[in-house]
This record gives structure tokens, C-alpha cells and sequence, in this order.
């Protein structure tokens, strides 16, 4: 026996956690709300009687009918203050407070799962859901974008012109960035689910604090807090949009939600590996 | 948790004798005293019935053993590994229904096991669908595998619980009311199932408020009351001090005290056995039955040949029920 058992499994847990996370409904809701909003934008942008001007509406906008591409953008940007977040907040704060309220976290682990490696599988299913979000609109926007609007030339921010390729890179950097914007909310979901059993109140908890952190951000007063706001470099991907890319914004929101990554990591490992399981 | 590091290491010498040990194991919740004290030892291949009223702390027990809650103080093993140090090397071998079962809703039976089974990473996952099958066999769900969990009847739910503790051989199964919300055939299932896999050698750590149940199929119980340890033994031991009692259902039923009392016997009517109802005319009798009365075929003999009519005679042993209720107090209430 004890020959049998030395030989481990340890990737089951993430596949199944992968597996039980696309099989619910509400995952696939959450993706088909995000998929419409480009679809919806794209649709009114086409049906309106006169293309939108320079600087009217959404950043991007009056791109839209020069490439379709720039729907995916224009999107992303309009999803990643509230609509994103709502989601990962859902995904992240329902990852193990989630697991208490149904009663399946005893048995889990019992099984035994571990319960680090119950941690690190929750995030990496909810950092797979980041990435399953902003891949949603981005697509969708692909789609919709080439198909009502066609894939021609489009105007840079700072003037330049580019072609279909470059928009498909341009997007996708766009895309990236939204995605590592949600990773240290993902983190702060993620220890505000060890703090309850009862998963509603996490994900709602984690939804106010977006909020939150968006407020402040908009507060003169609080300048010195905003460069630490998880919230603070999420709409800075204008830098990415223009020749040559600037990455400034993008290094420094990669480095801070980093910080946060491991921040919240280490308090949500702090209380979940001594916490007693009660539900 | 409490420092049992150093206990992990001196594994195999009590590991072969004990299942289960614990030594002044005490859960506190604040203020309250949940769990007092308690020395467990549940010997290996034991079918081993943990009882108490509700309320009485063998739920907490449960947890704190599987180290889902940390101990307030006292140290314990579980097959001989230290707890909670060792434990990742002792529950792959051990199998728990804890409260009840819990499950994903919108999982269907079998992928609620399949996701359990992934969560042990010493399951290997070329045989799981083949476990998962044998386990719903085994408990009579192997029908209802593709429905959906929260489709299932809470007795269905109760079996895809002790399903899910049966995925792979355990050494020991730690089963918390198992018999929840089971019908009366559910009820013999899972009596059956729980002798079925303790004559594979598997240690059975079964808890109960409802003794009768437990009664017939333990070999070691263990009485909690208030969170106390108040009794603990194999059941003959436990039954050790009651009284056996010899007792006749007659029609003649004054002509049987009197004779009963004549053969020495401390022979007393009582309300007839249940069942009898329908039987207006029938009348039961007991008496005390200790070492130096006659022996019980003589005492139907003399009953016969003093002309009463004997309808059923029984010799029955010390219930356990009568000591648990003495251990634990009578009353409907929860203790606090
Ligand atoms: N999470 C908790 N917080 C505070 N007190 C608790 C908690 N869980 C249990 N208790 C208390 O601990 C005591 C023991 O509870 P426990 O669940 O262990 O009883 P039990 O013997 O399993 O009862 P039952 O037969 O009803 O299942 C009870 O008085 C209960 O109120
Ligand atoms: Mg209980």
C-alpha cells in the first residue's frame, strides 16, 4: 500500500475546480451578460443615424466604425469600473465561503484536499475566470466589431495610423491589462471568502469595495492614497494605444496588483490555515 | 492547533491497537465548554457507537478528531498519526459523514464523488469512475447517478454521504448519524452496510442519539452527556451492571405473579408488550432474573404445571437504552 500511495495527484483538485466552476449555470450567465455588452454597444453604435465624433461618448468610440476591432477595446473599457468586477467579485468571493454554506468544505477537507492547496486552487480557478471574462468581451467584440463595421484602418491615439494586425495586438494588450487589473480584486475576494461562511455576503463585500476604492480614487483630498488603490491604474491603458506604446502604467499596475496578490494571499492564508470549519 | 508535532513521529507502536485516541480533549466555543475533557480509545476493527443527546458535543468531537477545528487543549490520534500534524497522512485512510451530507446542487451524484475523489491526492484518477460506480452501488444509488444532487431525497442524500466515505478501502469510517432522515429499510441498509464493512476489517466510529439503532450493531459505544465522557466499553461491559428480566405475556396473568413469586422471583404486572394491543386479554409479567433463581426453561415449566397459560416468555438481557437514559437523564430537552 504505502508504494501505491506515494504516487500523487495533486492537479485533480484544479481540474476539478475548473470543471465545477464551468459547469454552473451562474458562470455562464456572468459570461453572456459581459459578451452583450459589446454586442449591445456595437449594435446602437451602427443603427444611430450619424457615426459618434471625436470624444464623444465612451473613450474610443468614434473608432469603432473606422475598425471594428476597436469594439473590443471600447468594451473593455466600459466593463472593467463595474461589470468585471461584479463578476470576479462573485467568482472570488463565493470561492470558499461558497464552499462552507453548501457544507462541501468539510468534506473537501477530509478528502483530505489540503487546505493550502485548496487556497492556491481557488485563486487559480478564479484567475481563470479573469481571464475567461475579459477573453469574453474581447471576442465578442472581435466579432461583432468585424462584422458590423468591418476591419479597416484605424487611428491611434497619437495620431498614427494602423492596420488590422496591429488592432488585433493593440486589443489584446488592452485585454491583458483588464485581466491583471482583476487579479489583486480576485486576491481581495479570495480573503474576504475565508472571513465568512456565508457566501452572498462575501461576494457583496467584495462587490462595495470596488466601489469603495473607485470613490476614493476620485477624491482630490486623498491623492496620496490613489497610487495604492487596487482600483488606481484600471483605465490607464491609453498609454497602450498610442506609438510607440508608453508601458509605464502598465508595468506599475502589474507590480501593484503583484502587491496585492501576495498581500491578501498571505492574509487569506493566515486565517484559512487556522480557521475552524464549523458550517 | 495545538503543539502535537513531536507526537506524529512515535507513529506504529499505538497505531496497531487504537483507531481513535484522545486524551483530555476539550473544545471551548467562547465560554461554553462544548467538548470536557474527554479520553476516547477506540480500538482498531471496532464498530464503535459514540452516543449522546443532542447537544451532547459529538459532532465537535467528530470535527476536532478530523481537525476541522482546532482543539482548545488536549492532544489526540487518529490511526496513529498525531492530529493535526500527521493528519494528511491519516485521512486519505478514513472516511467521515460529518452533520450530514453536504453537495454541490447542480452536480449530478456520481460528479459530486468524482469531485471529492479529486480532492484526495493520494485517489488515483484511472480508477475513479469505477469507485464512484461501486460506491453508489454499494448504497443503492447506483440508479440515481446521472440526476442531479439537489434532486435527491434527503435519505438519497444521507446515502450519497456515507457513498462518498466509502470511495476508497478505509481504514476507518467515522460516520455522524448516519441514519438521518432514512427510512426504516434505509435504516436496516445502512445497519448492514456498516457490518459489511467492518467484517473488511474497517474500524466503524458511528454516532447516534438513537441507541436502539446503534445497539445491534456495535461491539465498544462510548456515552457523552453535557459534553462529558460518562461511560465508554465494549457493550458487555457496559451492560455489565443492569439486571436481566424474565418476562411472560399471559392471559392469567395474577396466576403468573403469584407463581413467579412463589418460585422466589420479584414478579411485578407491567403494561403489555407492544404489538400485544389488539390482545385485550393479555397481560404481561416481569421479574428480575439473578444468578440463584431457577433457570428460565424451569420457570416455564412450573408456570405450565401451575396451570397459567403461557403466551410468549422472553429472558432479556440489560437493554443499553436503560443505562444511556440512567448516563444521560430522561428529559426531551437538550441539555443546555
Ligand atoms: N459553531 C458553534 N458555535 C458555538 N457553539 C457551538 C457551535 N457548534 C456547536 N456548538 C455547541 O456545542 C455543543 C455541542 O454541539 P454538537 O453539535 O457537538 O452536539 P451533538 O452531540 O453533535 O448534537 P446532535 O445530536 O444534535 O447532533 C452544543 O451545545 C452546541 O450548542
Ligand atoms: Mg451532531
Amino acid at each position: 500500500m504505502p508504494g501505491e500511495k506515494s504516487r500523487t495527484h495533486g492537479g485533480a483538485l484544479l481540474v476539478s475546480e475548473l470543471r465545477v466552476l464551468f459547469r454552473r449555470r451562474r458562470t455562464w450567465a456572468m459570461l453572456a451578460a459581459l459578451a452583450s455588452i459589446p454586442v449591445l454597444m456595437a449594435v446602437v453604435v451602427r443603427l444611430s443615424a450619424e457615426p459618434p465624433g471625436p470624444g464623444e461618448g465612451p473613450p474610443f468610440l468614434d473608432q469603432v466604425t473606422n475598425n471594428g476591432m476597436f469594439v473590443a477595446v471600447t468594451a473593455l473599457v466600459l466593463t472593467t469600473p463595474l461589470f468585471l468586477p461584479l463578476t470576479v467579485a462573485v467568482v472570488s468571493g463565493d470561492a470558499i465561503a461558497g464552499e462552507a454554506s453548501l457544507g462541501t468544505l468539510r468534506y473537501l477537507l477530509v478528502a483530505p484536499a489540503g487546505r493550502v492547496r485548496l487556497l492556491v486552487v481557488k485563486y487559480a480557478s478564479a484567475v481563470a475566470f479573469c481571464l475567461a471574462a475579459s477573453g469574453t468581451v474581447l471576442l465578442t467584440g472581435w466579432a461583432i466589431g468585424a462584422a458590423l463595421f468591418g476591419t479597416g484602418e484605424a487611428t491611434l491615439l497619437s495620431g498614427d495610423t494602423i492596420g488590422v494586425g496591429d488592432a488585433v495586438v493593440r486589443s489584446l494588450l488592452v485585454g491583458a491589462h483588464v485581466t491583471i487589473c482583476m487579479l489583486g480584486l480576485a486576491a481581495v475576494g479570495l480573503f474576504i471568502s475565508t472571513l465568512t461562511d456565508a457566501g452572498v455576503g462575501a461576494m457583496a463585500a467584495v462587490a462595495v469595495l470596488t466601489i469603495v476604492a473607485q470613490v476614493l480614487g476620485q477624491l482630490d483630498q486623498l491623492a496620496w492614497l490613489h497610487p495604492w488603490l487596487f482600483t488606481h491604474h484600471w483605465l490607464a491603458f491609453a498609454d497602450l494605444l498610442r506609438e510607440p506604446i508608453v508601458w509605464t502604467s502598465f508595468m506599475q499596475n502589474a507590480l501593484l496588483q503583484a502587491a496585492y496578490v501576495a498581500f491578501f494571499g498571505a492574509l487569506a492564508y493566515g486565517r484559512f490555515s487556522t480557521k475552524d470549519v464549523l458550517s | 492547533m495545538s503543539a502535537t508535532a513531536p507526537a506524529a513521529e512515535q507513529t506504529e507502536a499505538t497505531s496497531t491497537e487504537l483507531a481513535i485516541e484522545t486524551s483530555g480533549l476539550t473544545k471551548k466555543f467562547g465560554q461554553q465548554v462544548a467538548v470536557n475533557g474527554i479520553d476516547l480509545a477506540v480500538p482498531r476493527g471496532a464498530v464503535f457507537g459514540f452516543l449522546g443527546p443532542n447537544g451532547s458535543g459529538k459532532t465537535t468531537t467528530i470535527r476536532v478528531i478530523l481537525g476541522l477545528a482546532a482543539a482548545t487543549s488536549g492532544s489526540m490520534r487518529v490511526l496513529g498519526r498525531g492530529v493535526p500534524a500527521g493528519l494528511d497522512d491519516a485521512l486519505p485512510r478514513v472516511g467521515a459523514l460529518i452533520e450530514g451530507p453536504a453537495f454541490y446542487p447542480f452536480l449530478s451524484g456520481a460528479d459530486n464523488l468524482r469531485r471529492l475523489d479529486a480532492a484526495d491526492r493520494h485517489a488515483n484518477p484511472a480508477t475513479r469512475d469505477d469507485r464512484v460506480a461501486a460506491a453508489l452501488d454499494r448504497v443503492g444509488l447506483a440508479h440515481a447517478a446521472r440526476k442531479k444532487a439537489r434532486a435527491y431525497s434527503l435519505g438519497m442524500k444521507q446515502r450519497l454521504g456515507i457513498a462518498a466515505a466509502l470511495l476508497t478501502p478505509r481504514e476507518l469510517l467515522v460516520l455522524d448519524e448516519p441514519t438521518n432522515g432514512l427510512d426504516p429499510q434505509g435504516t436496516r441498509e445502512v445497519r448492514s452496510l456498516i457490518r459489511s464493512v467492518a467484517a473488511e476489517g474497517t474500524t466503524v466510529f458511528v454516532s447516534s442519539h438513537l441507541l436502539a439503532e446503534v445497539e445491534q450493531i456495535c461491539t465498544h459505544a462510548a456515552i457523552m452527556s453535557v459534553g462529558s465522557l460518562v461511560a465508554q466499553g465494549s457493550l458487555a461491559d457496559l451492560r455489565g451492571s443492569g439486571q436481566t428480566v424474565v418476562r411472560v405475556t399471559t392471559p392469567d396473568g395474577e396466576g403468573a405473579v403469584a407463581q413467579l413469586r412463589h418460585l422466589g422471583l420479584d414478579a411485578a404486572s407491567v403494561a403489555p408488550p407492544r404489538g400485544a394491543g389488539r390482545d385485550l386479554d393479555v397481560a404481561a409479567v416481569e421479574a428480575p432474573l439473578s444468578g440463584d433463581d431457577p433457570a428460565p426453561e424451569d420457570i416455564v415449566a412450573a408456570l405450565v404445571a401451575a396451570g397459567v397459560r403461557v403466551r410468549g416468555f422472553d429472558v432479556e438481557q440489560p437493554s443499553l437504552e436503560d443505562r444511556f437514559v440512567a448516563l444521560t437523564g430522561e428529559g426531551f430537552d437538550v441539555a443546555r
